[in-house]
């Protein structure tokens, strides 16, 4: 395993359209929900615990070499916002691209061929890691990282939030991702047991409903 | 040494619906285990109603109960509750468990409406609930939960629901609150300080064709079509009046 490979997949300059998505900060600082580092630490810490926990499963699982063709099918149930699974699938397109120029891999091509529109996000990633030459629990905890990222460099445009603030939040949040990843690897060698159905399946309310609406408006500064 | 723990109730009730000759539904099999009750209720179209009684003091900690309902081809029945469901505290802190398992097959159909389950504080539930709708059959399920009585800090609640058409995932999600949960559970991103909250599944062979678009019904309910012949509707509310006129509106507006 290369700790380098690791740090390249989980950068935010890898070119895969990331920056593109606020995970639901936007619609979340419109309602008013959102309003400085405090908010936005409750905020990244539910969503890593719901669909942060989901997503590092679903990658560790890819990492594995579980079924893509399962795991999308898991993914889609376990995101039930349409909305959502447009951008989840818009994501992983982006990066398959990137992932294939850069650890080229039959598994890689395999995946395009077979979902010509996209693969969820965080199968792709699985799949890109396994492709590094990286681990279960190294997929994970870059789908972790990321699950909490995007929001926290999102509001910085938002709200005009402090970027010092901004990290401070995520290096706070640092043992809870440690904890995610070394559970979603938990369950990703049991999806490899037992099947998808183990697979974790915490939903957030907030972030499914502001998501739909979020997709409705006219002007918005992310796509999702 | 510990003292043996005190076991809790463990109950179950059943109902079997199918189609008679003359394509009424009947009910062979109609059983509970107290605190669990059925009875058969006066139906006002051609579906046979079935009321669950009993299941109102209860679950406390350490309680198992198991619903199951099996509705056969061309049976058409519906399922509420005569009371809400409340989860209390048992005498030594132990989880209580409920779990519903739903089959519906093809042309059959199972409306599925019960009361409120209300988390109250110092409570451990862990709620699963389990439909398996064959291809062309149709669902209708309601769930809501409810944070607490009110006023009152909620306990801690587990709930994962699960549906599958045709073997296929449709829905898998689970909502874990009150002390006890992950990090955030009540913060911007899961709860936002909402008391209760609901969803609506309609699985309906006409979805696959014609899914319905995604709207937001209220600031805090949305409805969206599901990854197959279903739609699910999501709703947060201060408290349990108001999410039941939410998800009876859009109810209504999709049926």
């Amino acid at each position: 395993m290369s700790r380098a490979a690791l740090l390249v997949l989980a950068d935010g300059r890898l070119p895969a359209g990331g920056h593109a998505h606020s995970g639901g900060a936007e619609a979340a600082v419109k309602a008013g929900r959102i309003t400085g580092a405090r908010s936005l630490e409750d905020f990244c810490r539910g969503r890593l615990h719901t669909t942060g926990a989901v997503s590092a499963a679903l990658a560790g699982a890819a990492a594995l070499g579980v079924d893509p063709v399962a795991l999308d099918e898991a993914a889609d149930a376990r995101t039930p916002s349409a909305a959502l699974r447009t951008a989840a699938r818009k994501l992983g397109r982006q990066l398959l691209r990137a992932a294939r120029v850069a650890w080229p891999s039959p598994e890689l091509d395999a995946l395009a061929a077979r979902f010509p529109k996209g693969a969820h996000q965080p199968v792709v990633l699985g799949t890109a890691a396994r492709a590094a030459g990286l681990d279960a629990e190294d997929a994970a905890h870059c789908t972790a990282y990321e699950n909490v990222s995007g929001p926290a460099t999102a509001v910085v445009r938002l709200l005009s939030l402090d970027p010092f603030e901004a990290t401070a939040v995520l290096a706070r949040l640092a043992p809870d991702m440690d904890t995610v990843a070394r559970q979603a690897a938990e369950a990703a060698r049991r999806a490899w047991d037992e099947g998808t159905d183990t697979l974790p399946a915490a939903s957030a309310p907030l972030l499914e409903v502001g998501a739909e609406g979020h997709a409705g408006w006219d002007v918005r500064l992310f796509a999702s | 040494m510990s003292p043996a723990s005190p076991a809790g109730v463990h109950a179950r009730a059943r109902i079997g619906a199918r189609a008679d000759r003359y394509g009424r539904t009947v009910l062979p099999v109609l059983e509970g285990e107290a605190p669990l009750a059925l009875r058969r209720t006066r139906a006002t179209g051609p579906a046979a109603q079935v009321t669950l009684v009993g299941a109102m003091s209860g679950p406390l900690g350490g309680d198992r109960l198991v619903v199951e309902a099996d509705v056969g081809a061309g049976a058409r029945l519906g399922v509420g509750s005569a009371a809400a469901t409340i989860a209390l505290p048992g005498q030594d802190g132990a989880a209580a468990h409920y779990d519903v398992r739903l089959t519906v097959a093809s042309y059959a159909e199972l409306r599925w409406l019960p009361e409120q389950l209300i988390s109250v504080r110092g409570s451990e539930l862990r709620v699963t609930t389990r439909a398996d709708v064959e291809e062309g059959g149709c669902l209708v399920l309601r769930e809501e939960q409810v944070l607490g009585r009110a006023g009152e800090d909620p306990g801690l609640l587990r709930s994962r629901l699960t549906v599958r058409v045709a073997g296929r995932p449709l829905l898998d999600q689970e909502l874990t609150c009150g002390p006890g949960a992950p990090g955030g559970w009540d913060g911007p991103a899961v709860l936002g300080g909402h008391r209760a909250v609901g969803q609506l599944v309609l699985i309906h062979p006409r979805f696959a064709q014609e899914p319905p678009a995604a709207t937001m019904l209220t600031d805090h309910a949305a409805l969206t079509p599901l990854p197959g012949p279903g739609a699910l509707i999501t709703a947060l509310s201060p408290n349990a009046l108001h999410l039941r006129h939410t998800l009876d509106e859009a109810l209504h507006r999709l049926t």
